[in-house]
């Protein structure tokens, strides 16, 4: 067994000084170019590269360590932690959103329609609002486009769902395979998550724009538009991110990387993509379905 | 047993995997910029907060200078409220969190026997972040229509539809304050679950680690939410969302809920490291065990789970139905339940002890006394009804002074005080700190008691002006407050005085101290605990817990 | 009496005016006499004039009691022990360190305390959300930085901001001295009728303001697009001053509330006034105003209604509110100038001036930013182009 003084401490390194020039780079970039700044759009795009290129640095380091077996099973257990409460605080972050849809459904529609304490805010603010979910059609409608109608549940949604679901298998399909030692199962079974993953975001992308250009269902569309895209937006981001870090993983397998018992990078991406999974199921039962 | 290691493994060890990590710092500027080590990185972060409770602090001189009577006297009352937003962000975000991590960094490790924090590397990104994250909040300052001015609670509309364009990069600097203060956390967690002296049991760790453990947990699930606040804001500014505009269905209030989930969960943040650092200098120099170790351990669990659902105190008036309003006062006023059962702990551990007050236990001793002033009033806050007469008032300014200023920041100060010779092997002037101490302990009384008052008589806060009759209290809050703020010119010279001419001191600094950080050398060597202590050395160094 | 809770030490003020405002150190001496406890230095909440106020200040003075009592106890030994323990007086440590029986009690005590507090609490709550049965109703909106008052059984509304001295004295010490309630003085007053149950239903045109009397025991935050209500029924006649306290902007500290309780009859007398009032000013619209009469009343509303965003000399504040100086609207074409003082601009500060001010204020504001703050477009606007733009 190793010893625990064996556990690896990293010298000085320069990945997280250029993390933090390139996120400064890119998020003050950003918001200057939100009030129309040039320098601000140039600055937002350099700060997206040099994080891409952080990110590649830094984590192709970490492969290459972790290869040259640099990582004693106590490192291993830290990565765990850390990942496992980072996919915690993205729950966190879903939460803070689920809970804004929550409120909209069941608090400020219907005070915004007169009901519980809200009598007077019905009677002498919006007479003629009704509280209905969906809410098509918004207290005052005139900074707000009325969508003609919402993506219904059992249509793509669902297609989704079990394209997310299956995604799920096929990637236990694949570290089972890596536990028993079937690299050509290991590789099937990530290259089949990613394809599906793909899938789910070409049907998302068809779904948004099909929300946009027929339904006139947008982020602009009130409380409902804001809440559906805001959901699905961030879902989205995050699996795009978790099918680029499969595709990160599936490179690796090729390369032969992991082992039966040391394969963090991969379990990390599997979490990853497990909780993208769950929080789809949140979203097909509240935002679509109810 | 994996701590008994032969000759032959340690020979291996030195030459083979770990060798060139035995060297020391590096040299120059880059040694901090990128380092990897658990005590650099501690200092970085409490120089960054020294830095920036120094320029809160100017803000805050600056509040005081224009309320010190009536009538405007230097700037407009946009600017001043931009100074009141600042300073509480920046005091909040700049000064007494990354303070805090701050200590976590540098004691976690040395009190639980790690080599390291779990995360190195991430450690060190945790704290270049700030920095950015700083200047980008302090660049508003200078952009056309100013820095923010809707209070540090931001509260919507004001933060969205009525304000400057400067408010998109206050987002992102509290979306990058946020992920660091995220990935700070996680490093706490894994370095005390996974970097313990394998002989050490939790029930072991002393009450510092115990409290920022339960503290990390808070703020992994509390910021998060906060940059979802912060994510709705900025597309209700600029994508034409709806959250917090009733035209469209969502509702300013709304904004109040998810940044009070985060809030109030957040002052705890910034008060239950301080018990935990009090806990840890109370029985030192009572030269007893601390009384109630396990209860205490209870306590501060209870009080981050029940600082989850009491958010609503804080939003009375906002127009929440009476259940509401019903359910939050009785869960609020539970907190004083747990909270009490530390302060009776910390009593109980100084009765019949044999007392000292050397500066340490000085400002622990006032933080005894002054947190508690300052939980009665928040007592009297969470009773629904008289806080009706109570909120936005400056009572509350007064309430939050006590549990932030005497609360956290002097426990800050404490900690400094009783670990700086391990830090930096070196004794401070004794009587320069006590008169430190005094004036400071007095000033900050005479500005923050009268407040009480002022509140009371009827004086709203965050304004820039007022009637005359708030007029004397006002002017001896203002004396108080820059007698207060010319301590820390004081403070500073201790410290820097200190650091450059101290006495050397040896490891055990405080002749009764226990905790592992006492069992290595002063100066804390660059690299520690390569080998865990043993069993026998946890017991004994942990023997003031009381078990 | 008129505002003796809210009256200021005048004496002191004039004793110590002019600049020299550090001389007022020596006011702390003031502070070791007997006069220092009375209640005009406003050490504590007054009772006030309503049940419920009455009720919060009991149950505050109630948990005051608990706060000092449990400090005494907790404190008194802490004291104690410093004195008597310490290692200077040869105290030897003892080593105890456990006792489930001392923790249980000091668990259960504080929580039997609570639980005392909170029904009284709960009680006085339940009263105060209780706003049926009232004898008339008032809705107060909020904007930067005023307040809309209307009687909604009366039909009678009007706006109530900053009284013009204490905007004046902000940068005057000797006005400001002169000004018994600087900062608490309004240019209309809401006018309420003793012994009647009033129903105030509170909401905003913009950002979140917070409406507080403290004499009345009401304080309500006014949120944009919904309603909160709350109640008072006045027993004394008298002048309650009050202020905004949630921030809501620039201004923040500059929107008062003065509430003047009459009698009941005197409050009839006064709703009929008003009445007459509201009539005069619409028929004042019905007429030819010259270029002069518009600049002059155009001047003062100007820095009435408009100044506290664009500046007394239209200068406005970079990046937040334009100036009127040089603005292309206000030299540039007279239909888009109306359409954006009486409409204002969505989602920006700029209110809907046109449910705010008559014909004739509208005409002489746009008239005056027309011909002055550095503009000189050089045309007049009258009532009747406003009438019909509306
Ligand atoms: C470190 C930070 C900190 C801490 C620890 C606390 C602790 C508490 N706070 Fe405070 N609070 C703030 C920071 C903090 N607060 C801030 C920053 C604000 C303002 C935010 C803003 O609007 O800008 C605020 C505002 C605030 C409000 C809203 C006021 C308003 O806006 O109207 C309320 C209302 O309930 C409240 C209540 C409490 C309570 C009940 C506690 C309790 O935890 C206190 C418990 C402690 C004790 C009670 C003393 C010790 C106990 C005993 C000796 C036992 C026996 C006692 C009894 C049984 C009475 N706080
Ligand atoms: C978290 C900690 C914290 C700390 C430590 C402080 C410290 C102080 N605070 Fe702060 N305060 C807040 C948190 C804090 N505050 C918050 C959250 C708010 C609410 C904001 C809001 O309403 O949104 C607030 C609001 C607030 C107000 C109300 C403003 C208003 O409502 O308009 C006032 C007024 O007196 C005040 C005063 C002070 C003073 C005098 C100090 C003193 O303790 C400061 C001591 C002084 C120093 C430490 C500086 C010393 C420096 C020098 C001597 C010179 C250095 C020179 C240079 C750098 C050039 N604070
Ligand atoms: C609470 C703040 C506020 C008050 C009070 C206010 N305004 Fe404005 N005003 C604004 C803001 C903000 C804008 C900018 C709107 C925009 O984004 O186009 C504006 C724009 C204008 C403009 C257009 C200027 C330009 O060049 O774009 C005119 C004219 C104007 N206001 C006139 C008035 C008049 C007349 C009054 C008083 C009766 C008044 N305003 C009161 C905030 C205010
Ligand atoms: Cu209106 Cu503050
Ligand atoms: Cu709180």
């Amino acid at each position: 067994m190793q010893s625990r003084s064996d556990y690896f401490v990293p010298d000085g390194s320069y990945w997280p000084i250029l993390g933090s020039i390139g996120m400064a780079a890119l998020l003050g970039g950003f918001a200057a170019s939100l009030h129309d700044s040039l320098v601000g759009t140039i600055s937002m795009i350099l700060g997206f590269g040099i994080i891409i290129f952080m990110l590649f640095g830094w984590i192709g380091q970490v492969i290459n360590e972790s290869e040259t077996g640099t990582y004693n099973l106590q490192v291993d257990k830290s990565f765990r932690i850390g990942m496992g409460w980072f996919i915690f605080s993205e729950v966190m972050f879903f939460a803070a959103f689920f809970g804004a849809l929550f409120y909209a459904r069941q608090l400020s529609v219907p005070w915004l329609a007169g009901e519980g304490n809200n009598f007077w805010t019905g009677e002498n603010l919006w007479p003629e609002f009704k509280s209905v979910w969906p809410l098509i059609k918004m207290p005052d409608t005139t900074n707000f486009t009325v969508p003609k109608g919402i993506i219904e549940a059992w249509e793509i949604p669902a297609i989704n769902t079990l394209t997310l679901l299956t995604s799920g298998a096929t990637l236990t399909y694949a570290h089972w395979s890596l536990m028993d030692e079937n690299r050509s199962g290991l590789i099937g079974g990530l290259i089949a998550t990613i394809i599906l993953g793909v899938i789910f975001l070409g049907l998302q992308a068809f779904e948004y724009i099909e929300a946009y250009q027929h339904l006139d269902l947008k982020l602009t569309s009130g409380i409902y538009g804001s809440t559906f895209f805001m959901l699905t937006g961030f879902h989205g981001l995050h699996v795009t991110l978790g099918t680029i870090m499969l595709i990160v993983i599936l490179m690796r397998a090729i390369r032969g990387h992991f082992k039966k018992d040391r394969h963090f990078g991969f379990e990390a991406v599997a979490w990853y993509w497990h909780f993208v999974d769950v929080v789809w199921l949140g979203l097909f039962i509240v935002v679509y379905w109810l | 047993m994996s701590t008994t290691t032969t000759d032959l493994q340690d020979e291996i060890d030195t030459h083979a995997s770990h060798d060139d990590h035995h060297h020391g710092p590096e040299k120059g500027l880059m040694r901090w910029v990128k380092t990897t080590n658990h005590k650099d990185i501690g200092t970085l972060y409490i120089w960054f907060a020294f830095t920036m409770l120094l320029i809160g602090g100017a803000m805050a001189m600056y509040i005081r200078a224009e309320l010190f009577q009536p009538g405007m006297q230097f700037f407009d009352p946009q600017f001043f409220n931009q100074m009141t937003t600042l300073h509480g962000l920046i005091m909040v975000f700049g000064a007494i969190m990354p303070a805090f991590v701050g200590l976590a960094n540098w004691q976690i490790p040395l009190m639980i026997g790690a080599k390291d924090m779990a995360l190195p590397r991430m450690n060190n990104w945790s704290f270049w972040i700030l920095p950015f994250a700083g200047a980008m909040l302090l660049s508003t300052l200078f952009m056309e229509g100013g820095a923010p001015a809707f209070g540090w609670t931001f509260y919507a509309p004001l933060s969205t539809t009525f304000a400057p364009d400067s408010t998109d990069f206050f987002i992102f600097a509290i979306h990058m304050l946020g992920f660091s203060s995220i990935m700070g956390a996680i490093n706490v967690i894994a370095t005390i679950m996974n970097m313990r002296a394998p002989d050490m049991k939790l029930m072991d760790m002393p009450l510092f680690v115990w409290t920022w453990f339960i503290t990390a947990f808070l703020l992994i699930a509390a910021m998060p939410v906060l940059a979802g606040a912060v994510t709705m804001m900025l597309t209700d500014r600029n994508f034409g969302t709806s959250f917090f505009d009733a035209a469209g269905g969502g509702d300013p209030v709304m904004f109040q809920h998810i940044f009070w989930f985060f809030g109030h969960p957040e002052v705890y943040i910034m008060i239950l490291p301080a018990f935990g650092i009090v806990s840890q200098i109370i029985p030192t120099f009572a030269r007893k065990p601390l009384f109630g170790y396990s209860s205490m351990v209870y306590a501060t669990a209870s009080i981050a789970l029940l600082s989850f659902v009491v958010w609503g105190h804080h939003m009375f008036l906002a127009g929440m139905p009476i259940g509401g309003q019903l359910y939050f006062m009785y869960a609020t006023i539970l907190i004083s339940v747990p909270t009490g059962v530390k302060v009776f702990n910390w009593i109980t551990t100084m009765w019949r002890g044999s007392m000292s007050f050397e500066t340490p236990m000085l400002w622990a001793v006032a933080f005894v006394i002054l947190f508690t002033i300052g939980g009665f009033s928040g007592l009297m806050l969470g009773i629904a009804p008289a806080d009706i007469q109570y909120q936005d008032t400056y009572f509350v300014v007064a309430h939050f002074h006590y549990v932030l200023v005497t609360g956290a920041l002097f426990s800050i100060i404490a900690a400094v005080f009783y670990w700086l010779p391990k830090w930096c092997g070196r004794m401070y002037n004794e009587k320069l700190a006590k008169v430190h101490f005094w004036w400071a302990v007095i000033s900050v009384n005479v500005l923050f008691f009268p407040q009480h008052f002022l509140g009371l008589a009827g004086m709203p806060r965050r304004i820039p002006d007022y009637s005359l009759q708030f007029a004397d209290f006002n002017m001896i809050s203002s004396i108080g407050g820059f007698a207060f703020g010319a301590s820390f010119i004081l403070l500073t010279y201790i410290i820097v005085d200190c650091i450059r001419n101290g006495k050397p001191v040896n490891g055990r600094v405080w002749e009764s101290a226990k905790g592992l950080e006492w069992s290595v050398d002063s100066p804390a060597p660059y690299h520690t605990f390569d080998t865990p202590p043993t069993r026998k050395q946890i017991l004994e160094e942990t023997s003031h817990i009381g078990h | 009496m008129l505002g003796k809770r809210f009256s200021p030490r005048l004496s002191f003020i004039t004793h110590l005016k002019k600049n020299l405002a550090f001389v007022r150190i020596i006011l702390l001496s003031s502070l070791l006499t007997p006069q220092f406890v009375q209640a005009e230095y406003g050490l504590n909440l007054p009772e006030g004039v309503t049940s419920i106020s009455r009720d919060i200040y009991s149950l505050h003075m109630l948990i005051f009691w608990v706060c000092v009592g449990i400090a005494i106890l907790v404190f008194g030994v802490m004291i104690w022990s410093m004195i008597f323990h310490r290692k200077s007086r040869g105290a030897v440590a003892s080593n105890f360190h456990e006792s489930t029986a001392v923790e249980l009690v000091w668990t259960l005590v504080p929580l039997a305390v609570l639980i005392a507090i909170a029904f009284p609490a709960t009680k006085v709550l339940i009263d105060l959300e209780n706003t049926e049965k009232a004898d008339m109703t008032v809705k107060i909106t909020g904007y930067q930085w005023k307040w809309q008052y209307e009687y909604l059984d009366e039909g009678v509304s009007f706006f109530s901001s900053l009284d013009q001295a204490s905007k004046d004295a902000t940068r005057d010490i000797v006005a400001r001295d002169k000004h018994p309630n600087y900062l608490l003085d309004v240019d209309n007053r809401l006018v309420l009728p003793t012994g009647k149950r009033i129903r105030f239903l509170m909401t905003s045109n913009d950002v979140i303001h917070s409406w507080w009397v403290r004499d009345l025991g009401v304080k309500q935050d006014a949120n944009p697009g919904f309603i909160n209500d709350s109640w008072a029924k006045i027993d004394e006649i008298g002048v309650y001053r009050g202020q905004c306290t949630e921030l809501c902007g620039k201004d923040h500290g500059f929107m008062p509330i003065v509430v003047e309780a009459k009698s009941e009859a005197d409050y009839k007398t006064w709703i009929a006034e008003q009445k007459e009032k509201q009539k005069a000013a619409a028929a004042a619209g019905d007429r030819e105003w010259t270029k002069e009469e518009l600049m002059a009343q155009g001047q003062k509303v100007y820095s009435g209604s408009c100044a506290s965003c664009h500046g007394v000399t239209g200068q406005g504040i970079p990046g937040v509110f334009p100036a009127i100086t040089g603005s292309p609207i206000a030299s540039g074409d007279v239909k888009t100038h109306i359409n954006i003082v009486l409409n204002g601009k969505a989602g920006t500060a700029m209110q809907a001036f046109g449910k705010q001010l008559s014909d004739s204020d509208l005409a002489a504001i746009i008239t005056y930013e027309r011909n002055a703050l550095g503009n000189s477009a050089g045309d007049i606007v009258q009532p009747s182009t406003i009438k019909s733009a509306r």
